[in-house]
């Protein structure tokens, strides 16, 4: 009751002024059948004491990244979080703020999201960038929605292996269109509307766009990169070839937490600007000339357009936008390259170490911070026996193939114990 | 004066022979604030009265454009994009958004002349 | 030499800016990353490199033209930002259709204990059933509180949620043979832009239904959709309806509506933005509903951020719960488990990566145990008092179209009709409320009635806080009668920015820095 500031005094008044004897009279237009008589069957509230313990005892029965080694990546990675970070993001006029639709009481908010769009355009070398979408999955569809709608086209190439579940999104998501939009791993034609490369890509393996460019000019064709390890962008170069880069910037700024909140970002050319998914923030001035920012182009969104919006969807991931900014404001040029040195490098470290076991043969000819080794026994079997032993290994692909990743998180401690382990198990 | 013609929704036509000029009245263009931009259609689009085929947009609304007539696009204001002040001026001296090439020139009888429309606009609210 | 450059070129833009005259009280400009001097460190401290040999199969890359600050640097840039914003924490946030209530530090704190924020979506499930044990327990509220028994925690907003909905009952029609035949859905003239749009993205094709001068659907309104190409209503899909509806009222006809679109073979999808007003003390599953979708960051104050993450399941009836999304929690004995496509071949797929935004259902729970069966109940009485407080207090100064008909919900509806006669419009009423300390409420929406003012002030203001609302509200009326029409167009006057120019924002777009 501690959310409630009503008194029973104010409550009496507050009746008599609106001219009614109890509160259920406010309810009057309910029908009786949906009225609840008493209380609904669930526990009455609680202190915070007692919330804490009820929830703390959840969290203690998992098995966290700060436990003990921990290798596993596939599109969500461990990062160190600087502390300020977090205690920006928690501060009251960011947190318990709204969408910045009064842009005179939310310019904070407003010259993050400019912030963000810029740090976003440099990094993927792209012109412009929205204001975040809901995750690298949903940012991957609402690409391919969005090149259907500049080449009015309905063919989508997946160039090569993608995260698994944004496949999966994309094929739900086309669902919609009852079989009009084929998706496929063929040849690119003149009746494709882009074709989507993930680089690194699910298997960590990076990639080079200039021949797909060129395939991509001959056919008309938009090219998609997906980067869901957004760190990798500051020692791979960048995909400034691409129509759209999209992908998840969770790597940055914002913790695993069981797969989300995280931070589905999205760039492109700027010729698209009018075509784009999600909210944008623009630069102005206000009555006395003084720069100022505000959403804007908004006639896209669904709040103005209904059924001819360019997309449903109506939040952006505001507030993991901004803990992506501070931490980038922090890392800065010299930060951010170095953070990708040292995460490649943990990479090289880890599989030296793992190459080094009797048996284990390494796949990736190259890689950013992410590779699968080949294993001389089943890999789940092999992963779930690691995890037995404190090691989280990394993701069981396919029969004998292990997908494992290093950040700057991973200490030569970590890398010995899981080689250590490893030639245990095998 | 060539004849000028209006809808319901508020397109303002000028009549060219078989083609038509198609714009928005002031009416409109009020009722929308500042615009913002202008999406154009392309060139040889089939039409059927009512279909809507451009866009004009200010800072809070988004509009259609509807044809008024069945026929095939065959010019777009190409300037009107960057200079969005053209929409202000009348269809013949720069106002026009697209020209339709009509397929039913009698479709004309169903729009309102002048002095229709303004009596329509007094009543509207 | 690099380092003077720049300071020059700072110089320039600082001035341009007014950086260093703009300072007034505690009110502070600050000016953009990229127009600082760049610092020789960053504001982090990372380890040396080994200086390793390669093996990306590249050159490592050039300049990317990043910004570089200290950290006393960066962490005064973004508290200065902060201070340009109002916040629930400042004050009442009468928002309508948007419920800003109190967002309990508590639930921030619990979501990052280390057991939740640095689990990974991928883990094994046996290492993380306290995970899946409190998305569990947020799927039994849920269910609860709705009376309706499928819950999906995955979709990651409230639009998400729409489409996660309206997905699962084009689903249903696919599964029955129907869906080629069923390609119209029906939504009253009040709806959310988001239901229009959620539709269209599902492939169907919206019908409006007009909603009476009482602001609510009529069952003959609704007959008249229902029948108008088919006599049967057997090419509707599905009617998506707020209930309470976004003029703030409780749909009275919605159980017969309900019953005629069920016997035509569709599917009542509602729109849970308005769940504040029902929590605890009325079931959507009881008047109808077959699937809705639940704001976490609205009902269950999961903090809206700024504009997110926010967090959108659904809840659905026994019937649609095999087409829903995956994945879903289940528990098999004591153990929690995710299902996935494999053990629910019917669902409709997946709709976003991993399992939802979980750190949001982490919060969701925690609020809904401090307040438990009976705080929730109370959540809702006191919403809809609150609203019904300040329609009463305010019905003679503004024009109320709804008023005379009796109770709102949790959110009142005012027009500027009577101000306007005074030159004074809606768009000035709510910066004037700005200049006054107070966030206004949403304005220009509902669409379909002119110049509408919704405001819903939530279960977490006292009699106080809404007084003085009141007394300010009632002034700006006040204010508006005696012709001072003027001043209200140069408000707000005294924010760190004054009106800002967006047709010049969107007339030349500038996205980014350069």
């Amino acid at each position: 009751m501690r959310y409630l500031p009503q008194t029973e005094n104010s409550r009496k008044a507050m009746l008599d002024t609106c001219g009614y004897e109890e509160v259920n009279d406010l309810y009057r237009d309910v029908p009786k059948q949906a009225f609840v008589n008493g209380l609904v069957d669930l526990p009455l509230h609680k202190g915070e004491l007692e919330v804490e313990r009820y929830m703390g005892a959840y969290a203690n029965e998992n098995r966290a990244a700060v436990d003990g080694p921990f290798f596993l990546g596939a599109g969500t990675y461990y990062h160190h979080i600087p502390s300020s970070v977090d205690y920006i993001i928690q501060r009251s006029e960011f947190l318990t703020a709204y969408t910045p639709y009064q842009p005179e009481i939310a310019q904070g908010t407003l010259q993050a999201i400019f912030e963000y769009q810029t740090f976003i355009a440099q990094l993927t070398g792209q012109d412009i960038a929205n204001a975040s979408l809901y995750d690298g999955a949903t940012a991957m569809t609402e690409a391919a929605l969005m090149a259907l709608r500049v080449t009015k086209r309905k063919k989508i190439v997946l160039g090569n292996a993608v995260h698994p579940d944004y496949k999966s999104v994309l094929d739900s998501y086309m669902w919609n269109f009852d079989g009009e939009i084929e998706i496929g791993q063929g040849q690119i034609d003149d009746q494709t509307a882009c074709v989507i490369v993930q680089s690194p890509d699910f298997y960590g393996q990076p990639h080079k766009y200039d021949a797909l460019r060129q395939q991509c000019d001959e056919n008309g064709a938009l090219l998609v990169v997906v980067v869901n390890e957004i760190v990798s962008l500051g020692i791979l170069e960048p995909p400034e070839v691409a129509d759209i880069v999209c992908g998840e910037a969770q790597s940055i700024g914002l913790p695993m937490s069981y797969g989300g909140p995280h931070l589905g970002f999205f760039a492109c050319k700027e010729k698209y600007m009018r075509q784009m998914p999600g909210r944008l923030c623009g630069m102005t001035e206000d009555a006395d000339g003084k720069r100022g920012f505000v959403l804007t182009l908004s006639t896209r969104e669904q709040h103005i357009r209904r059924d001819k919006a360019t997309s449903n969807i109506c939040t952006n991931q505001g507030l993991c936008a901004l803990a992506f900014t501070v931490h980038m404001s922090l890392l800065g040029e010299d930060g951010f390259k170095r953070l990708a040195r040292l995460n490649h490098e943990a990479a090289c470290r880890l599989a030296d170490a793992l190459e080094a076991v009797n048996g284990v043969k390494l796949e990736n000819q190259t890689f950013f911070n992410e590779f699968v080794v080949c294993l001389p026994k089943e890999a789940s079997s092999v992963a779930q026996a690691l995890s037995d032993k404190g090691v989280i290994a990394g993701l069981a692909l396919d029969n004998n193939r292990l997908l494992v990743a290093a950040t700057e998180m991973t200490t030569d401690a970590d890398i010995a114990a899981f080689a250590k382990v490893l030639s245990e198990v095998l | 004066m060539a004849e000028m013609k209006y809808t319901k929704d508020h397109e303002c036509v000028y009549v060219d022979g078989d083609v038509v000029w198609v714009g928005i009245t002031d009416y409109a263009r009020e009722a929308l604030g500042d615009l913002v931009y202008v999406e154009l259609p392309e060139i040889g689009k089939s039409l059927t009265k009512g279909d809507d085929f451009a866009v004009v947009e200010s800072v809070k609304t988004a509009a259609e454009v509807y044809s008024p007539v069945d026929g095939d696009v065959i010019e777009a204001n190409d300037n009107m994009p960057d200079d969005l002040e053209l929409i202000t001026k009348p269809l013949n001296d720069g106002g026009w958004i697209a020209k339709i090439k009509m397929s039913d020139t009698a479709q004309l009888d169903d729009l309102m002349d002048e002095s229709a429309y303004k009596e329509y606009v007094e009543n509207l609210d | 030499m690099s380092a003077e450059k720049n300071s020059q070129q700072s110089a320039i833009e600082l001035t341009q800016h007014d950086m260093t005259d703009g300072n007034i009280g505690l009110h502070y400009e600050e000016n953009l990353l990229w127009e600082k001097e760049r610092a020789d460190h960053p504001g982090v401290d990372l380890p040396e490199p080994q200086n390793l040999a390669l093996r990306t199969g590249g050159k490592p890359r050039g300049d990317i033209g990043l910004p570089q600050v200290s950290e006393p640097q960066a962490l005064r840039h973004f508290v200065r930002m902060s201070t340009w914003n109002y916040s629930i924490d400042h004050g009442f946030f009468p928002l309508g259709s948007c419920t800003m209530k109190h967002n309990p530090r508590l639930n921030e704190k619990l979501a990052r204990l280390p057991g939740f924020a640095h689990i990974h979506p991928m883990q094994d499930e046996s290492t993380v059933q306290g995970a899946l044990a409190v998305m569990h327990d947020l799927q039994h509220w849920l269910a609860e509180l709705t009376n309706l028994p499928g819950v999906c925690l995955s979709p990651a907003a409230g639009a998400h949620g729409e489409l996660a909905g309206m997905m699962t009952i084009r689903r249903a029609h696919e599964q029955k043979g129907e869906n080629k035949k069923r390609r119209i859905v029906l939504t009253p003239d009040s709806a959310h832009g988001t239901n229009p749009a959620t539709a269209t993205t599902c492939g169907y094709e919206v019908r409006n239904m007009p909603t009476k001068e009482n602001g609510m659907l009529t069952v003959a309104a609704f007959k008249e959709a229902l029948y108008k190409t088919d006599p049967d209503g057997a090419d509707i899909a599905a009617m998506m309806v707020t209930n309470p509806n976004t003029c703030g009222l409780f749909e009275k006809d919605m159980v017969e509506i309900a019953d005629l679109l069920h016997e035509a073979g569709a599917y009542f999808y509602c729109d849970g933005a308005n769940f504040n007003a029902l929590v605890g003390k009325v079931r959507p599953g009881d008047f109808g509903v077959d699937v809705m979708h639940i704001n976490l960051h609205k009902t269950f104050s999961t903090p809206h951020g700024g504009g997110g993450p926010g967090s959108g399941p659904i809840c659905c009836t026994e019937e649609l719960a095999k087409y829903m999304p995956v994945p879903t929690v289940i528990k098999q004995g004591d153990v929690y488990k995710l299902e996935t496509e494999g053990d629910r071949p019917e669902t409709l797929g997946r709709l976003k990566g991993y399992h939802g935004q979980f750190g949001m259902h982490v919060r969701a729970l925690s609020y809904m145990l401090s307040h438990g069966a009976d705080g929730l109940q109370r959540v809702s009485e006191d919403a809809v008092l609150n609203a019904n407080y300040i329609l009463a207090s305010l019905k003679d100064d503004y024009h109320a179209p709804f008023a005379h008909q009796g109770p709102c919900m949790h959110e009142a509806l005012l027009t500027d009709k009577i101000q306007k006669e005074n030159g004074v419009t809606t768009l000035d009423i709510a910066k004037a409320l700005v200049e006054h300390g107070f966030h206004p409420m949403t304005v220009y929406f509902p669409i379909h009635i002119a110049g509408t003012m919704l405001i819903e002030p939530t279960e977490t203001e006292s009699k106080d806080s809404i007084d003085r609302f009141i007394t300010v509200m009632k002034d700006i009326a006040n204010g508006a009668k005696a012709g001072k029409a003027d001043e209200f167009h140069s408000y707000p006057q005294s924010t760190p920015r004054k009106r800002l120019d967006e047709v010049k924002a969107a007339r030349q777009p500038v996205l980014r820095w350069r």
